[in-house]
């Protein structure tokens, strides 16, 4: 589904990415861990193009995403992504932050189907079908009646948990979790972490920048050990953490588990 | 203490007559009419103004927080600092005796002084309201933008529906001060011939030879009027502060 071709990327003088080869396949959950300024982050920003690669390409789909000249939008929507610090829009509602994406997608695909003469829904409908289904995603996490509260009255985990189910209101092919659990307060951690866990229970494909090495045994398909801008090892977790093969990949467990 | 007192006699001693010459003028030969024009004037130049103002200001403030390393921001955002650095390096009634009687006829547009003022005090606004808008665009975290890309939304889709409106609610009381500011620079409009609050009270005095009264009563429908603008963007804050709230 994503392949990434020897990507790089720098920050001024900084190499941040030095050639990364991954594969991630259809239900996949990767989970990339190592050292902090080991480039996890930025690998992963670099998926969906939220920083621009120097070089190397990231085939999605079937099209090179790393290619300035596509419309990174359109992929975009098939890509959800999940942020540290939530980034839940503060001016909407809850669930206006889980219809804002959809209604808008379907207003624009309602513009083209009307200039090219098909039947259309009216504003109002479409508004009223993402709202239906926001509601739906609100009540999987039990917060259909925090709909029309604004993200400042939430909790972490709270805040944490709409923002998946806003990535998740556009039917992604893939998540990108960025440091999901590492601003929440550690007794918030497991509801994120479980509503993450029937995703992946469900076949959702997944690339997880984490540090709950727990978490990423439980339930990665697969371990990505990143450090100085490189991946040094791609194993399943069972084998990664019972028999590190890099000396660097031993220290780091030796030093969190 | 006598000093004073005398004055405040000799204000009380004509005032009656000052002011039932005022009544006079204001009733019997149609003052009220030119006031009440003044002040369809002086509304109509200070709201269109902020209202193109906001609208320039926002494009401009927009173009300065763009990433510059493609050429084409770049080249906008150096046009943008020389429009913002034109029009608030000369007062703004240089800017309306240089629309009005240099650029319009050289471009051979004719307009009438309201419709001159209401360009410049737009233009001229959209200087300000620019940096106080890249300020709020500026306070609003980074990540509020990155999430909105981030599910699909192009930059500009980004800014307007998410950006712009927390930054529109972080500065909107400077905006007030903004607009308050407009209010009372209308009084330079009479340079291009717009009959505004001023030209209406100056009619009154000179056709009651009597000034003292007109201006002071001037002097209070701005005052009363920037009292109602700070209301009002009282009243906008309270209910944009929705989203803070906590419970």
């Amino acid at each position: 589904m994503i392949d990434v071709i020897d990507l790089k990327k720098s920050f001024g003088d900084v190499e941040v990415l030095r050639g990364i080869n991954v594969t991630v396949n259809k239900g996949d959950i990767v989970v990339v861990i190592g050292p902090s300024g080991s480039g996890k982050s930025t690998f992963l920003r670099c998926l969906n193009c939220m920083e621009d690669p120097d070089s190397g390409s990231i085939i999605f789909n079937g099209v090179d995403i790393a290619d300035m000249k596509v419309d990174i939008n359109v992929h975009r929507r098939h890509m959800g992504m999940v942020f540290q610090h939530f980034n839940l829009f503060n001016n909407k509602t809850v669930i206006e932050n889980i219809m804002l994406a959809p209604v808008y997608v379907r207003c624009q695909e309602r513009k083209k189907a009307g200039r090219e003469g098909r039947a259309v829904l009216t504003k109002a409908q479409i508004k009223a079908q993402a709202r239906e289904e926001a509601m739906g995603l609100l009540r999987r996490i039990g917060l259909e009646d925090k709909a029309d509260a604004y993200p400042s009255t939430l909790s972490g985990g709270q805040k944490q948990r709409v923002a998946i189910v806003r990535a998740l209101a556009m039917n992604p092919d893939v998540i990108l979790f960025d440091e999901p659990t590492s601003a929440l307060d550690p007794e918030m951690v497991g509801e994120v972490l479980d509503l993450m866990k029937d995703l992946a229970h469900e076949g959702m494909t997944m690339v997880i920048v984490t540090h709950e090495m727990g978490f990423a045994k439980e339930v990665g398909s697969r371990v990505l050990f990143m450090d100085e801008g490189q991946i040094l090892e791609s194993a399943p977790p069972e084998e990664f953490f019972l028999n590190p093969q890099h000396a660097r990949a031993k220290e780091f467990l030796s030093k969190v588990l | 203490m006598g000093k004073i007192g005398i004055g405040w006699t000799a204000l009380g001693d004509g005032f009656d007559l000052k002011w039932s010459k005022f009544v006079e003028v204001f009733i019997q030969k149609n003052g009220y009419v030119k006031v009440l024009e003044g002040l369809r004037n002086t509304l109509t130049i200070a709201i269109c103004g902020l209202v193109i103002g906001i609208l320039i200001g926002t494009l401009i403030a927009t173009v300065r927080v763009l990433p510059k390393y493609k050429r084409l921001p770049r080249v906008l955002n150096g046009f943008c600092s020389f429009y913002v650095g034109l029009f608030r390096g000369t007062p703004m009634v240089v800017q309306l005796l240089v629309f009005y009687y240099v650029l319009l006829p050289l471009l051979g547009i004719r307009m009438s002084g309201v419709q001159v003022s209401v360009m410049v005090f737009g233009l001229n606004s959209g200087a300000y309201i620019s940096e106080i808008m890249r300020s709020g665009i500026q306070s609003v975290d980074p990540g509020q933008l990155e999430a909105g890309r981030a599910v699909g939304l192009g930059f500009a889709p980004a800014m307007m529906k998410i950006v712009i409106p927390q930054a529109v609610k972080n500065i909107l009381p400077t905006l007030g001060n903004e607009f308050i500011a407009l209010i009372k620079e209308t009084s330079v409009v009479s340079f291009v011939g717009a009959a505004d609050l001023y030209v209406a009270f100056s009619y009154i005095g000179s056709n009651s030879y009597e000034f003292m009264v007109p201006y002071l009563v001037m002097a209070v429908i701005y005052i009363v009027l920037v009292m109602m603008i700070s209301l009002l963007v009282k009243i906008m804050e309270r209910s944009l502060k929705k989203s803070d709230r906590r419970n």
